[in-house]
């Protein structure tokens, strides 16, 4: 005996799949409406080009956007070239043995590792054994790290999308296996590359854990001077003022959060575009 | 005769250096290891090793200090199986909603918010969490705190959801649509398909998809922290406050004295996680690889 025959079965399971996709994806825009909404009102260009004043409760965020600024700068200018390089290997030269299981293993890996654990890693590396301090340098680093792998697999995946054809013209006319990559290969897979870029810079710029040990100051009455002074940034800006500061102005937290977003959603959605762009104009 | 002497030293160097920076990444995480482990030894020298691993207490400023992370890891793994309880099911049924029941408009337009959702930062979700799920809780068990384990694992299942969606779909894809084809021409109903040839061909890659996203919620740390109401204590319900292990060297290391015990147990805690994420996720990578093949 069958509790339900298969026709209604059928459509039970439908409404519930239909039920559950809502309840993923009505919270995600729900939370994206809210904070626009309840954000907007507060941004100014007082807000955004202002230092904090009267211990954060009124005033602007502008070293915290600064500062993020600079880290994730520092960040990407560190690991693109590594994680290019490596990609490159991975796709053009890796053969198929234990070595190159291994760097795959390890970039799989870095990908899983905590991000509170790159701070840790930070912390000991950066700030304490190589003296650094609590600095914008040790925080760059830190976050490099971790966007490694984000820009490793993009650039695999757009060096790989270059058809064989191409490398094997370029061979055949005498160019030598770096002249390939570097005037054929790399051009092809230009756009792959920036994407992966933009969403390490992404990822980067919201990314509190990593930094919190390494760069981050609750506040700061000045911009950073040098790259070994702390920086207040901007996740860690609105950790602090949600959780650490009683009785602060709902208004800054919400303003903080929206300008947050706006960065890094804008750089997934430039990523996003360009990725869809390139597949569409693709000439091969 | 000589550009071509040169060329070739210039093409042997080149290919050195890209050599070396693909071994990098392997002695990046030995060396993130092995800070780890060196760090994590420093302490077994004061303190016992069962006492760290098995200790009920976690007291790091007391006097004398008590570093039991027992508290700790069973506050992780509450909020870590709570989180999977919900996120799984839900995450699942999405990607089947997306890949085999929805009109192909409606999946195009919903894989790119679930994306947009892996990119809200962790500190911002942290934030709509304590104004939203936090009194949510309070007031649906009538509770004094709305920071709980069950408030942690909402937030996480959240979190882990656009990883699991995005796996399982990957798995779904690997699916012969002939497998399909044929269920239909025995007369079975899409759901009579999906639950008995899609579900179990892509079994092994909806497997990985789980290990990831139990990885995922285990390393976060900064949403966590903001909700969970950060009690070092054994946890024996899902609606008190707990701490977990990322949660405890967020908020503590802060003001430990480098080289100090305290600073040494941070460590050692980081090493656990290290050590735990390492496995799932090589585990999670090896199904997924033998999909691929």
């Amino acid at each position: 005996m069958r509790l339900l025959s298969p026709r209604i079965a059928q459509k039970v399971a439908m409404v519930v799949l239909t039920l559950s996709a809502l309840v993923v994806v009505l919270p995600i825009v729900c939370i994206i409406v809210y904070i626009f909404i309840k954000g907007f009102p507060a941004i100014s260009w007082a807000f955004l080009t202002e230092m904090p004043t009267n211990g954060m409760h009124s005033g602007g965020i502008f070293p915290a956007i600064v500062g993020t600024m600079y880290l994730v700068t520092g960040a990407i200018l560190i690991s693109l070239p590594f994680g290019i390089m490596s990609a490159i290997y991975l796709t053009e030269y890796a053969r198929k043995n234990i070595f190159t299981r291994l760097v795959q293993m390890a970039i799989i890996n870095l990908a899983g590792v905590p991000s509170i654990v790159f701070g840790l890693f930070g912390l000991g590396l950066f700030v304490i054994l190589l003296n650094f301090g609590t600095s914008m340098v040790a925080g760059s680093l830190t976050l490099s790290l971790m966007i490694l792998p984000v820009i490793i697999s993009a650039t695999e995946e757009a060096l790989s999308a270059v058809p064989k054809e191409f490398r094997e013209a370029s061979l055949a006319l005498g160019a030598t296996k770096w002249q390939t990559i570097w005037n054929i290969v790399l051009p092809s897979a230009l756009p792959g590359i920036l994407t992966g870029a933009i969403l390490g810079i992404g990822r980067a710029a919201g990314e509190t854990a990593p930094i919190l040990l390494t760069a981050a100051a609750f506040y700061l009455p000045h911009l950073p001077r040098s790259i070994f002074d702390q920086v207040m940034a901007l996740p860690y800006h609105l950790y602090v003022i949600s959780t650490q500061i009683p009785g602060l102005n709902a208004n800054i937290q919400y303003g903080t959060a929206l300008v947050l977003i706006v960065i890094v959603l804008g750089m997934t959605l430039v990523a996003i575009i360009i990725r869809w762009r390139f597949r569409r104009k693709k000439a091969w | 005769m000589t550009q071509k002497i040169f060329k070739r030293i210039q093409e042997f160097i080149i290919e050195r250096i890209i050599l070396l920076s693909g071994a990098m990444m392997i002695i990046l995480v030995a060396l993130i290891f092995a800070f780890l482990i060196k760090d994590s030894a420093s302490l077994f020298r004061t303190i016992n090793f069962f006492d760290f691993f098995l200790g009920k207490n976690w007291y790091p400023i007391s006097d004398p200090a008590q570093f039991g992370i027992l508290p700790l890891f069973l506050g992780s793994l509450l909020i870590t199986l709570g989180a999977i309880v919900i996120s799984v099911p839900l995450g699942i049924a999405c990607a089947i909603y997306i890949k085999e029941v929805a009109p192909r408009a409606v999946g195009e337009v919903l894989k790119p918010i679930i994306e947009l959702l892996a990119a809200i930062p962790s500190v911002v979700l942290g934030f709509i969490g304590v104004i939203t799920i936090v009194p949510f809780v309070k007031n649906v068990f009538n509770l004094s705190t709305g920071l709980t384990a069950m408030t942690g694992s909402i937030m996480l299942a959240f979190m882990a959801i656009p990883a699991i969606v995005s796996l399982t779909e990957d798995a779904l894809n690997t699916v012969p649509s002939t497998l399909k084809e044929a269920s239909y021409a025995l007369g079975a109903t899409k759901w009579q398909t999906i639950v008995k040839v899609v579900v179990p061909a892509a079994s092994s890659g909806i497997i990985a998809a789980v290990m990831l996203g139990f990885g995922r919620i285990m390393g976060e740390t900064m949403a966590v922290m903001m909700v969970t109401g950060n009690a070092a204590v054994l946890p024996t319900s899902f609606l008190q406050p707990v701490r977990t292990m990322t949660a405890t060297i967020a908020a503590e290391m802060g003001d430990t004295v480098h080289y100090s015990d305290h600073y040494f147990a941070l460590f050692a805690i980081g090493a656990v996680l290290f050590t735990t994420t390492f496995i799932i996720n090589q585990v999670g990578d090896f199904l997924i690889r033998r999909i691929k093949k």
